[in-house]
């Protein structure tokens, strides 16, 4: 079956059910339609993160299929249908689902973590290595004074860096710069939002 | 004072359309951003020497205000897509988020349908490499480390995990363009992106990558608006001074 919704009548209920959630906003009376046209978007995101898995696992399959790294591929599938079959079976809240995340998913993504360290650090320096401008320089001796600032190491502390560049650098001038950073940011978001809602700019049916 | 959130939505969606009714009409030119000129120029190179570009969405979903910046990715995917849909390898758009991937896949879909190429869509050219960041991340590292990925463009939601990303572009030897709509990631990609994108550049991809006049009027609207809060926090500071001389 192929069940193809007109593009029209897709940003028409898009447009309108953007509108609603935000004109209730600023309109009193609407609150308890607003949360639950809100829950369906809730419900809806998780639907689609079940797609997603479905997704992830065809992409594993096929590549078990084609014989690209197969053996990455079957242990992800194995432990995905075994983790989903459990949490599916003891409900989220069960004692092997809890053991699972705790003691597979979070160390995992903890040695990830370690690794980001290593391996940004790695890539900052590979970076100033062929991107000589100023603002890279600035970033380079930013880091370098909030790394020494950042507290005694080694055992040796320089209070000139932990007591007065430090906190100056990230109270005064990451504050201010990131506070920028972040007006640019809203304005985007305000007019993505405002374009989405108009349909001047449609991500759903093309 | 403060003012009012719906007084600053009113007054951009009012610039919004005045733009875009009227902007047409001006000729107006914006200023070069580096990062876009390169990945223009890497897309054309992909599809003259075929190699693939990898689109990587974030995953930040859909349902709170990073989802800005996927929104401004997808306008990435699609632009990028139109130029290179027919190649020998297409873009590959990865995505850490269900309802991202939904729309991604939907973005490819009609864009392969409007070059008359349906053919040559399959799902898999959109995927979810997984549904948790660094899981995402894990999951986005083979792809880019496979030697027929020339560049990566990275614009969405992303948080420390983009660091893996950008790290394996770099050892790959790809061109990698980075734009976050959080602070955490925009200072991971500064210090790891070859072309990062800083503050409101990645809400401008769409103008940028001839996504429409929508778009265009949208970063006219968008710098209206900050040269009005400029204006404004500078009277801030200066009105004690005035308020001291009257």
């Amino acid at each position: 079956m192929n069940l193809r919704v007109r593009t029209p009548v897709a940003a028409g209920v898009a447009i309108a059910a953007g509108m609603f959630v935000l004109v209730s906003l600023f309109v009193p009376g609407f609150e308890d339609l607003r949360n639950r046209v809100l829950n369906w978007a809730i419900l809806l995101a998780a639907l689609a993160l079940l797609l997603g898995m479905v997704n992830l696992l065809t992409v594993h399959l096929e590549r078990v299929r084609s014989r690209q790294q197969p053996l990455y591929s079957a242990v992800l599938i194995i432990a995905l249908l075994a983790t989903f079959g459990i949490t599916v079976w003891e409900g989220s809240q069960g004692v092997t689902a809890a053991w699972i995340f705790n003691n597979i998913q979070v160390p995992i993504e903890a040695s990830l973590m370690a690794v980001l360290a290593i391996s940004l650090t790695l890539a900052a320096a590979r970076l100033l290595h062929f991107r000589k401008d100023l603002m890279s320089i600035v970033f380079a001796v930013a880091l370098f004074v909030l790394l020494l600032g950042s507290g005694p190491l080694f055992g040796i502390d320089l209070p000139f860096f932990t007591g007065t560049l430090g906190p100056y650098v990230t109270q005064f001038l990451s504050t201010g710069a990131m506070r920028g950073l972040l007006i640019g940011v809203a304005l985007g978001t305000v007019l993505t939002g405002l374009r989405i809602l108009i349909g001047a700019d449609r991500p759903y049916g093309g | 004072m403060s003012i009012p959130p719906l007084y600053v939505i009113g007054l951009a969606l009012t610039l919004l359309i005045l733009f875009a009714l009227f902007g047409k009409s001006t000729r107006r030119t914006i200023r070069t951003i580096k990062a876009f000129r390169e990945l223009r120029r890497t897309i054309e190179l992909s599809v003259e020497d075929g190699s693939r570009l990898q689109i990587s969405l974030g995953g930040g979903g859909l349902l709170g205000a990073e989802s800005a910046a996927a929104f401004a990715g997808l306008s990435l995917l699609r632009q990028v897509a139109n130029i290179a849909a027919d190649s020998d390898q297409p873009p590959v758009a990865t995505t850490g988020d269900g309802m991202l991937l939904l729309l991604a896949q939907d973005t490819l879909r009609h864009t392969y349908r409007r070059l008359d190429i349906s053919d040559q869509y399959h799902l898999r050219l959109a995927r979810a490499t997984g549904l948790t960041p660094f899981s995402y991340a894990a999951g986005t590292l083979p792809l880019i480390l496979d030697r027929s990925v020339s560049a990566s463009a990275l614009v969405g939601s992303f948080g420390e995990e983009v660091g893996l990303i950008t790290a394996a572009s770099q050892q790959a030897g790809a061109f990698s363009l980075g734009g976050s709509g959080t602070m955490n990631g925009q200072a991971l990609l500064f210090g790891s992106a070859q072309e990062p994108l800083i503050g409101e550049e990645v809400f401008a991809t769409g103008a940028y990558m001839d996504a429409g006049a929508a778009h265009q009027a949208s970063l006219r609207a968008q710098d209206v608006l900050r040269w009005l809060i400029i204006i404004a926090l500078m009277l801030t500071a200066l009105s004690p001074l005035f308020s001291g001389l009257l």
